[in-house]
């Protein structure tokens, strides 16, 4: 039997016939525009030709192997689709990765795009594989990749490690550092998450641990080769002369080897193994169904798409993002008449409870205590938070400094960082400097992370670092008695806001996979939907040790 | 307390019962294994299983004595014309709800029955028994072998110039077919109708007709279509063929439900004599439904000596009622029986129409028994109205899973001959109504939206959000059918839209208003439809304005070695292996007969479709196949 909650709906004052509101919505709608034809690029993979050739040999494309393997008719959530944005590599990154049904349980499903580089793995590739890892881990949900991949992107540097040098000589990373899929692969199955692996192509070298390392493993026949080296590397090693089949091809290892537990017949019979195995997990989730009524909102999603401005000047009451995400529009705020910046509240989207904190504007010391407050009742009840991050930073200057805005600021942190219910992340708007971090960023461990078109992710705002930069230059002018040239000075910070102001852009943000994608706004309610039902494949359990403190 | 055993089975047993009912009587069945799970059975206050047949005299009778049944109502078919069944149910003290052992005997043997009607002054076919009577018969005339039968040794003459050329022939013919040359000569009728007098007799003199029925659509020799009144007849020619039958009967001293049967020239309207049945007719229910009597009762009246409830004076035929018998058959392949589940009978609530059956849904439709799942009856003020309601009473009805005659029943109704009334015996094949095309695409657009609101419904998990939900590109979602009983298969394509529409096949819109386990409310291009859906297994039901489309939803997955054989022979329905015309190596021909199957008490020629060479056989003469069987296995000839 559901609950219901009793909170009234939000009634949101937005006038949606506002100039204001008409430019935004335009704005949006361009932006979204753009996202749309880069989810085209991304899904053409490696182009017509590599899949005109990946058709001739009576394969599929990556998206039509998932469409293929989920249940018919359910969701599919991709994670990162524009990965490698604005980079040297295809928009995507050679990888798929997302979230979707088979068999009626929730799996993490990565599989490398063969019409690029054959399947090599690119660095961005290699990113969005562990975050693909960590959300099965992180989620306990099942692990099904499809493997067909060249293996490392030999071409990178010698001796390489998994990113590109940057430029200015530096190098951070080592191929000694490397390999770390190998142990979080065999993690999850440690940790009881089964990994299912089909393979539908070439996994030579390191790629053939991915088979090697997985639970259940399906082979195709005349299709899948796994090889530790193949013949080309085994004539230079051994001088044996060798051939694909003999050496790794599916029928040898279902027979002989034993690396393969299921030989499929062509690729469609592949999937249906996998689904198969799925089925037989025997997975339940600790929550299966929502707790309480689903009501669509009273207030229309539709009109999130003008609600955040593309300069991020006009100031947004999140209560409008919230009515217009939240079931019914219900909402029952938390202290609403004490740190005002910060909205906090109890409400559920898609039947699933869900406490929401978000930004009215910069953090105070009492709105900081008021969330750390806030994330403790949450935690006390098991309730999953959601973080709408539309935040410049925590207040800065002396009344606030004398108001303990560090240690106030601290405890939200604290809060925050130690709180053990599932997090997710959206952000519409700024989210600059410990305003990030504050909210429950990235590197925070939370579940989940999405932009609106809208966000803009930096150390601080573009002007903010243009003029700070500005000043430091004056000030080193003035200590050495120089002349300051104010024209140089403003072609420098003109500059400096031009490159902070690209580098802040959601479509950077996302290319870099430091979130899980950019979503159009009216997505918000479903995307969280399925959020707060895969993080629900893992017992929900808030922080314990002391009561909540009244801060 | 009065109580009545039906010896018989189907449609007929509950139309007996539900009068019985309304009269207080507690009713009674008997039932062979095959019927075990039958509607009439559970319908039965109490049922007593017979171990033989419903031909087992003896055994009903015990039914009835075990029971302490007062009145045996014997139905149609099986024993209801046996006069020594009759005769052994009276002789119990059972009440018997049919004419006397005796009018029976006399009416079933067709020279008594026939003497008896010239004796009454009832016109019968001219005959005569050599060429000496041709004149008096009329040309064109018949002339029939003595001993014969499927049309062997029968000659139709048109004048008396062919005569002994034609009997000559059929003496040789009748020689050779039957070793008996002997021939007799009958009046040739070119287009003739089928019409029948209702009457009804009691054991204290009274006697009454009830209008006639006319029966002349027929397929195979058996009637698909019967209404009353008859489109052609005037009140003198019912009052005329109404006394003939009368007469008759008052010969005979007939009591409980009769039919006179005639044959009536269409050219000259002049009727003859045909047979009496002395039983309850299939069609019997257009007769109640313009004349308002209820002919069960009146039976059941008359077998427990009660008198007649209605005389002549009383019998008004008002309006036209018309029934169509729903057969499980093949009307594109000759009519041919079928079988299978009835996955689906769904008879809808408008237009109001009479529904007597003895199926429901789920039920088999076996060989065991008479293939006639059930009899509509429409009845209307008006001739065109009743045709009109019927057609669309069958249209309307979701039915699926046996291949019926609804469609053509529907297509005959709405023909304009029919409506003009022009229904002589030969109508079909004069006229062969062609069911109308139905529009798949529709129907598979339809089936696939249903799908996907099944598929949401069953969700486990994430079952609020809308149907294949996507943030980023994936191929659109795929539903695969194939048209029941064709190769030809429809591919319908879906993806739901963020206002949760769905644009179908790349370029229509589609939006589904409601949704359950048997019905989908939708609009696809503008077109709305509160369409009937069921699946059953892999079959989809779509019921269309125009009927119900059976859609087989295949596979996203096929088990390796579970397709289809190349070349393979299948058996197309349930049977038994009479003989295996080659052996493996045989170079065969297209048209050669490979297999022959004796199904559905016929012989049929399983016929090779191209030239080929035989790879391998799988079956042998004598052994029993199901449907789908794979019986050989045809190769390219490669030589």
């Amino acid at each position: 039997m559901n609950r219901t909650l009793l909170a009234p709906a939000l009634r949101s004052a937005l006038d949606t016939g506002s100039d204001r509101f008409v430019a935004n919505r335009d704005d949006m709608l361009e932006q979204l525009a753009v996202i749309d034809g880069l989810l085209d690029d991304a899904n053409a993979g490696g182009g017509q030709k590599a899949l005109d050739r990946l058709r001739s040999r009576g394969k599929m494309p990556i998206r039509e192997r998932i469409q293929n393997v989920l249940d018919p008719d359910t969701p599919f959530l991709e994670i990162s689709p524009l990965a490698a944005y604005n980079s040297d590599y295809t928009i995507g990154g050679g990888m798929v990765a997302g979230i979707g049904i088979i068999a009626g349980t929730e799996c993490v499903i990565m599989g490398n795009d063969p019409t690029v580089l054959a399947g090599a793995l690119t660095p961005y590739a290699s990113k969005k594989w562990m975050r693909a890892i960590e959300i099965a881990r992180d989620n306990r949900i099942p692990y099904v990749s499809f493997v067909e991949s060249a293996g490392g992107d030999l071409r990178i540097k010698p001796g390489g490690g998994d990113t590109e040098r940057v430029p200015g000589g530096m190098q951070v990373d080592h191929f000694a550092q490397t390999g770390r899929f190998f142990y979080e692969l065999i993690e999850l199955s440690k940790l009881r998450i089964p990994t299912v692996c089909v393979v539908f192509g070439n996994s030579t070298a390191g790629g053939a641990y991915q088979p090697g390392l997985s639970d259940y493993n399906i082979v195709i026949k005349e299709q899948s080769k796994v090889f530790l080296a193949g013949p080309p590397l085994v004539k230079m090693a051994t001088g044996e002369i060798s051939d694909d089949e003999t050496l790794g091809g599916a029928e040898m290892h279902a027979e002989v080897s034993g690396l393969g537990e299921y030989l499929a017949e062509d690729e469609m019979d592949a999937l249906r193994m996998c689904r198969e195995v799925v089925s037989h997990l025997n997975w339940t989730k600790d929550d299966a169904e929502p707790r309480f009524d689903i009501e669509e909102p009273v207030s229309d999603p539709e009109e999130l798409l003008g609600i955040v401005s593309r300069d991020l000047r006009t100031p947004v009451d999140v209560r409008d993002v919230i009515a217009r995400v939240v079931d019914g529009s219900r909402f029952e705020e938390f202290k609403p008449r004490y740190g005002s910046s910060m909205i906090c509240g109890w409400a559920s989207i898609h039947g699933y409870p869900v406490g929401v904190l978000g930004n009215n504007g910069v953090i105070y010391p009492d709105s900081a205590q008021k969330a750390a407050h806030f994330i403790q009742l949450c935690n006390q009840i098991d309730v999953p938070l959601l973080f709408l991050q539309n935040i410049t930073g925590f207040m800065v200057g002396k009344d606030f400094e004398r108001d303990g805005i560090i240690k106030k600021g601290s405890q939200l942190i604290n809060a925050m960082s130690n709180s053990t219910v599932p997090h997710l992340t959206v952000i519409i708007g700024s989210s600059y400097g410990a305003g990030t971090y504050g909210m429950s960023g990235r590197a925070f461990g939370n579940r989940f992370t999405f932009l609106w078109p809208t966000a803009k992710i930096a150390v601080m705002g573009p002007k903010q670092i243009a003029g700070v930069m500005s000043e430091v230059r004056r000030g080193q002018a003035a200590r050495k008695g120089l002349e300051f040239d104010e024209a140089e000075d403003a072609e420098l910070v003109a500059m400096v806001e031009a490159i902070q102001e690209k580098g802040s852009l959601a479509l950077a943000a996302t290319g870099a996979i430091s979130d899980d994608g950019i979503i159009d706004p009216r997505d918000t309610r479903d995307v969280l939907g399925i959020c707060l039902s895969v993080v629900r494949n893992r017992a929900i359990e808030g922080a314990a040790g002391y009561g909540v403190f009244r801060l | 307390m009065s109580s009545i055993l039906v010896a018989n089975r189907g449609e007929i047993a509950r139309r007996v019962f539900r009068t019985a009912r309304g009269m207080g009587l507690r009713c009674i069945a008997v039932y062979t294994e095959p019927d075990t799970n039958a509607p009439f059975v559970t319908d039965a206050d109490e049922a007593v299983f017979l171990e033989t047949s419903y031909l087992d005299g003896d055994a009903i009778i015990a039914a009835a004595k075990l029971t302490g049944a007062t009145i045996l109502h014997p139905g149609y078919g099986f024993l209801s014309e046996n006069a020594d069944f009759a005769a052994a149910v009276t002789a119990s003290g059972i009440a018997w709800a049919g004419p006397s052992p005796e009018v029976i005997a006399t009416m079933g043997d067709k020279i008594r029955a026939k003497d008896a009607a010239v004796a009454a002054g009832v016109p019968i076919l001219p005959s005569a028994l050599d060429e000496s009577g041709a004149d008096e018969v009329g040309y064109p005339l018949l002339v029939k072998a003595a001993a014969g039968g499927g049309g062997k040794g029968m000659r139709v003459v048109m004048t008396a110039a062919d005569l002994d050329k034609s009997v000559a022939a059929a003496k040789r013919e009748a020689l050779n077919g039957f070793g008996d040359e002997r021939v007799f000569l009958e009046r040739y009728i070119p287009r003739s109708r089928h019409i029948e007098i209702q009457i009804l007799g009691d054991n204290h003199g009274n006697l009454v007709h009830l209008g006639e029925r006319e029966c002349s659509i027929q397929r195979r020799h058996q009637k698909i279509i019967e209404e009353a009144p008859s489109p052609v007849i005037n009140e003198y020619q019912r009052a005329a063929m109404g006394d003939a039958a009368l007469r008759l009967a008052s010969a005979i001293e007939y009591s409980s439900a009769g039919t006179v049967e005639f044959l009536v020239d269409d050219a000259t309207s002049d009727f003859f004599f045909l047979e009496v049945n002395t039983r309850l007719q299939v069609e019997h229910p257009v007769t109640e439904e313009v004349t308002g009597v209820d002919l069960v009762r009146e039976q059941i009246r008359v077998a427990l000596g009660q008198p007649l409830s209605v005389s002549q004076a009383d019998i008004v035929v008002t309006g036209h009622s018309i029934e169509a018998r729903l057969y499980a058959e093949d009307p594109a392949n000759n009519f041919l029986p079928a079988i299978g589940t009835l996955d689906v009978l769904r008879l809808s609530e408008q237009p109001e129409v009479r529904w007597e059956s003895g199926v429901i849904e789920g039920s088999i439709v076996s060989v065991n028994f008479d293939p006639m799942l059930a009899k509509i009856i429409a009845t209307a003020p008006t001739r065109a109205e009743a045709a009109q309601r019927l057609a669309l009473a069958l249209e309307r009805m979701q039915l699926g899973g046996v291949t019926t005659n609804r469609s053509f029943l529907a297509a005959t109704l709405r023909h304009e001959a029919f409506l003009a009334g022009d229904t002589t015996t030969d109508f079909i094949e004069r006229h062969a109504p062609a069911v109308p095309a139905i529009d798949l695409e529709w129907a598979a657009r339809i089936g696939a939206m249903w799908i996907q609101s099944a598929n949401q419904r069953r969700a486990k998990v994430l079952r609020p959000l809308r149907s294949g939900w996507r943030n980023a590109r994936t191929p659109p979602q795929l539903v695969r059918f194939r048209l029941v009983g064709t190769t030809d298969e429809i591919d319908v394509s879906y993806q739901s839209q963020r206002d949760g529409s769905f644009v179908v096949d790349g370029s229509s819109s589609a939006r589904v208003f409601g949704a359950s386990d048997d019905y989908i409310d939708l609009v696809i291009d503008g077109r709305r439809l509160y369409a009937g859906v069921v699946q059953v297994g892999d079959a989809l039901y779509v019921q269309l304005p125009a009927g119900t489309v059976a859609l087989e939803v295949l596979p996203r997955f096929t088990i390796p070695g579970t397709t289809a054989v190349d070349g393979g022979f299948i058996a197309p329905m349930p049977g038994v292996v009479l003989d295996v015309r080659v052996a493996v190596g045989d170079k065969v021909t297209a048209g050669q007969t490979l297999v022959i199957l004796e199904a559905m008490k016929m012989e049929h020629h399983m016929n090779a479709q191209a030239d080929g060479v035989v790879a391998e056989v799988r079956v042998a003469a004598g052994e029993q196949v199901d449907n789908g069987a794979l019986l050989l296995i045809l190769e390219d000839d490669n030589e």
